[in-house]
């Protein structure tokens, strides 16, 4: 009797990882491919894109805010990172690309956080503008890097460290560095403290514009490396390259069990969230189904996601 | 009693909140062509009174009885139905819609398919408003009408549903001289057709200009139904304030140092204007009004929440530039807000973490965190607020007000402030939370701490202040200190603006 109640609280949660284990087992069985070393891994390789602007979104959602630009950010991006490769060599695309990845940090930022525009159309509009400059910039040809055999730059999509592709160490070793700022730093405190309440942060002396300023300013800078690993990946780009990824991130969020209404959540959930998304959809192919059912369970796990979440606030499952 | 009949009775009504009686065994009956006034201070239990009225709260003990049945109230809509009708302070309209939607809203006659019928409509509302005398037809949006039009919306609404009993809230609150007395025709109105009513008020001289009865309300009791031409307004007072002084007080026995802060016609648009007044170490200051006199605001202002239209502040008697809350905070000004769930607390975060908020620079090294200087502070005050917590990481939401209350304390005291603003320090906790924080007022204030309490309990100013500034209506107008603060002064300081400017 005295283990039931704590038991009940362990399930709800960790109901979630718990279901997602079982769907493992499961899809272990019906398709022998999934679990081997080699599938794994070129899972989290290819997580580690979505995971890395993941990392950059979170401190965005838990200041209570969106970023929807982040999908069009990475497509401008890596165009660009990959064409001037072409030009300018590996280390100053790289710079480039980090450049503008902080400039849209910064342009939402400062219309979200000091002028107080709605986030959601804020960065829907930044969207819009990115898209636009992609075209721009491109022509909408596809771009390429010319030396792709050859030069170093393939080291942050291609390469491998003690055996674990580069691409997933920079989602780790970001993963850590994010973590420590937000749990442990003063800059990480007042996120918290801004998403959760902001007059009462704003009674406390925290310059709440500033905070918010910063998260988009991480968050774009979160999208210029993942811009950064997926061009070295692919060693082109074109103008679609990166659509939808603001959704799979937000999905991967949720699933994390980071709330919409911010003030709460954590770096380490959100890539355990990324993780899960991408073993389900892998596991959907590896299984043989068409290449659309990706989107359609996105749906489904974005909505279990949100009922969980909801169901363990209401402390119940069905109201 | 027996011979008269009630349109409305409540008996033996109770209603508890955590840590508070809100109301305590109270009976209340409203007859048919009556006003009958409700008075009491803040706190006292009118609102909740009324709540239960209107349907909006659930008595926990008690009857209702409603033309002469039985009656549980359980919603707005079952009130209104019933023809019970609330006309709040702050009016219920939607100011994009006509004025007949406005009327009958939620309950639009409507066809078969669903589809308005804006003729019906229209001809309803204007008999509903001819009836009350209004000079505006039921197809002006509501958005472009005066408040005291808009009053009148809500009014007929009263007519349209066949109200009895109408309750009114405050209604003179934002209405000039002439509106008032049209609103005062349009109640004569209503009581000619024997709808019983409601009145809440602050005001005395409109209470005894339109009621029949009075009920005074304090503490969540009733002290009495008297009627209004067997009394008069000194009465009331003494029932609604009459309690024993001194009891739960402790005045602090504080050396009155140096100046700490100074503020001259500082002024605020809208809010408050030409306000002066100065503050000395040791000293407790009491700021009395009623709410919405601006005492928040000018706190706010001096704290660098709102920013000063005009006026001059002098900090340890040198003139500064208006701080922003980063400053003032870094100075040693702190504010205590009037709302501890809204502006002095992050509910989702922990107490300790709620504690430190505005001293991260302080308690971090590097931009680190050093959580064990956190957490030697959250223990520290812990133990000398008494509070009642499991432990550091406990989210605040889950703790009742009178401890939530005291982590805002804590909040600024572990800054060692020099002057310590409490916006309603006390307001909905329970007594002995209470007394401990009057208490600790004065502990501070004998440290040669500056303190200025705001507050709308008047036992609670005239207990723990040296000097008492009253203000209503956005204006400084009066300084008690020593014997001049009584009740009856305060009281009159504040009406007696209320009446010049009426």
């Amino acid at each position: 009797m005295i283990g039931e109640k704590a038991l009940k609280g362990f399930f709800k949660r960790n109901g979630l990882l718990l279901a997602f284990a079982f769907f493992l087992a499961v899809t272990a069985l019906n398709a022998p491919a999934f679990l081997t070393v080699g599938n794994i891994l070129d899972v989290l390789r290819q997580v580690s894109i979505v995971g890395t602007i993941a990392i950059g979104v979170t401190f965005v959602v838990i200041t209570g805010r969106f970023d929807l630009s982040v999908g069009s950010g990475l497509t401008l991006l890596t165009v660009i990172v990959v064409d001037q490769n072409n030009i300018v060599g590996p280390l100053g695309a790289i710079i480039m690309a980090i450049f503008g990845g902080l400039m849209v940090g910064v342009w939402n930022g400062l219309l979200i956080g000091y002028l107080k525009f709605n986030a959601l159309i804020v960065t829907l509009a930044m969207l819009s503008l990115l898209q636009g400059l992609t075209l721009w910039y491109s022509g909408g040809a596809n771009v390429n890097v010319h030396n792709a055999q050859t030069t170093w730059y393939a080291f942050f999509g291609r390469g491998d460290l003690f055996g674990v592709p580069v691409p997933v160490w920079i989602l780790l070793v970001g993963g850590a560095i994010a973590s420590f700022a937000l749990m442990k730093t003063r800059f990480g405190r007042s996120v918290f403290s801004v998403g959760g309440n902001e007059t009462t942060s704003k009674f406390s002396g925290i310059n709440a514009p500033k905070i918010v300023l910063f998260a988009y300013i991480i968050s774009g800078f979160a999208t210029a490396c993942a811009a950064i690993i997926m061009g070295s990946r692919v060693m082109g780009a074109q103008s679609t390259i990166g659509q939808g990824y603001e959704l799979n991130v937000l999905a991967g969020i949720i699933l994390g069990g980071t709330s919409l209404l911010g003030g709460s959540g954590s770096i380490w959930r959100t890539i355990v969230g990324v993780a899960m998304l991408g073993f389900i959809q892998n596991a959907l192919l590896l299984m043989g189904f068409p290449y659309y059912i990706q989107w359609l369970v996105t749906w489904v796990v974005i909505i279990l996601a949100v009922w969980i979440d909801l169901a363990a606030k209401r402390g119940k499952i069905l109201t | 009693m027996s011979e008269v009949k009630n349109v409305l009775s409540l008996h033996g009504i109770s209603k508890f909140f955590p840590g508070v009686k809100a109301l305590d065994n109270v009976s209340f009956d409203i007859r048919p062509g009556e006003v009958h006034a409700l008075v009491g201070e803040n706190g006292a239990g009118k609102s909740t009174l009324m709540k239960i009225l209107a349907g909006l709260y659930n008595p926990d003990q008690g009857n209702i009885i409603h033309q002469d049945k039985h009656v549980k109230i359980r919603n707005p809509l079952e009130a209104r139905t019933r023809g019970i009708l609330l006309i709040h302070q702050e009016l219920s309209l939607s100011p994009e819609l006509s004025v007949a939607e406005n009327i009958y809203l939620g309950a639009w006659p409507t066809n078969f398919f669903g589809v308005l019928k804006k003729r019906k409509l229209n001809k309803d509302s204007l008999i509903a408003l001819s009836a009350m005398g209004c000079d505006f037809g039921p197809k002006v949006r509501v958005g472009s009408l005066s408040i005291a039009k808009r009053q009148m919306v809500e009014i007929a609404r009263a007519q349209a549903f066949n109200a009895n009993v109408v309750i009114f809230d405050e209604p003179t609150a934002s209405l000039t001289d002439t509106e008032k007395e049209q609103l005062f025709n349009t109640i004569r109105e209503l009581k000619a057709r024997d709808v019983g009513i409601v009145y809440i008020s602050h005001k005395m001289d409109e209470i005894f200009e339109i009621a029949d009865r009075i009920t005074v309300l304090r503490d969540g009791t009733v002290q009495g139904t008297v009627h209004t031409k067997d009394t008069n307004i000194n009465l009331i007072t003494k029932m609604m304030i009459g309690r024993e002084l001194n009891t739960f007080f402790t005045r602090a026995n504080s050396e009155i140092g140096s100046e700490v802060l100074r503020v001259e016609k500082l002024c605020r648009k809208g809010e408050f204007e030409n306000v002066s007044f100065s503050i000395k170490s040791g000293e407790v200051l009491g700021l009395y009004g009623l709410i919405g006199a601006g005492r928040s605001e000018v706190a706010e202002t001096i704290f660098g929440v709102r920013k000063a239209d005009s006026g001059k502040i002098a900090w340890m008697e040198k003139e500064i530039n208006f701080p922003t809350p980063r400053q003032a905070i870094d100075m040693g000004l702190c504010l205590a807000p009037e709302s501890r769930k809204e502006q002095g607390l992050v509910l989702n975060m922990s107490g300790k973490n709620n504690v430190t908020l505005p001293h991260l620079v302080k308690y971090s090294n590097y931009t680190v965190m050093d959580w064990r200087r956190e957490l030697a502070t959250f223990e520290k005050y812990r133990e000398v607020l008494d509070i009642k917590t499991t432990g550091a990481d406990q989210e605040v939401v889950q703790l009742s007000g009178g401890n939530q209350q005291k982590f805002v304390l804590a909040k600024w005291l572990c800054n060692e402030p020099d002057l310590l603003i409490l916006d309603e320090p006390t307001r909905g906790i329970d007594v002995g939370s209470k007394s401990a924080i009057h208490a600790l007022i004065a502990g501070l204030a004998e440290q040669g701490l500056a303190v200025i309490v705001i507050s709308s309990e008047m036992p609670e100013v005239l207990g723990v202040s040296h000097r008492i500034l009253t203000m209503s209506e956005g204006r400084l107008n009066g300084e008690f200190s020593g014997m001049e603060m009584t009740e009856s002064n305060l009281i009159n300081a504040v009406s007696q603006h209320l009446e010049q400017t009426a």
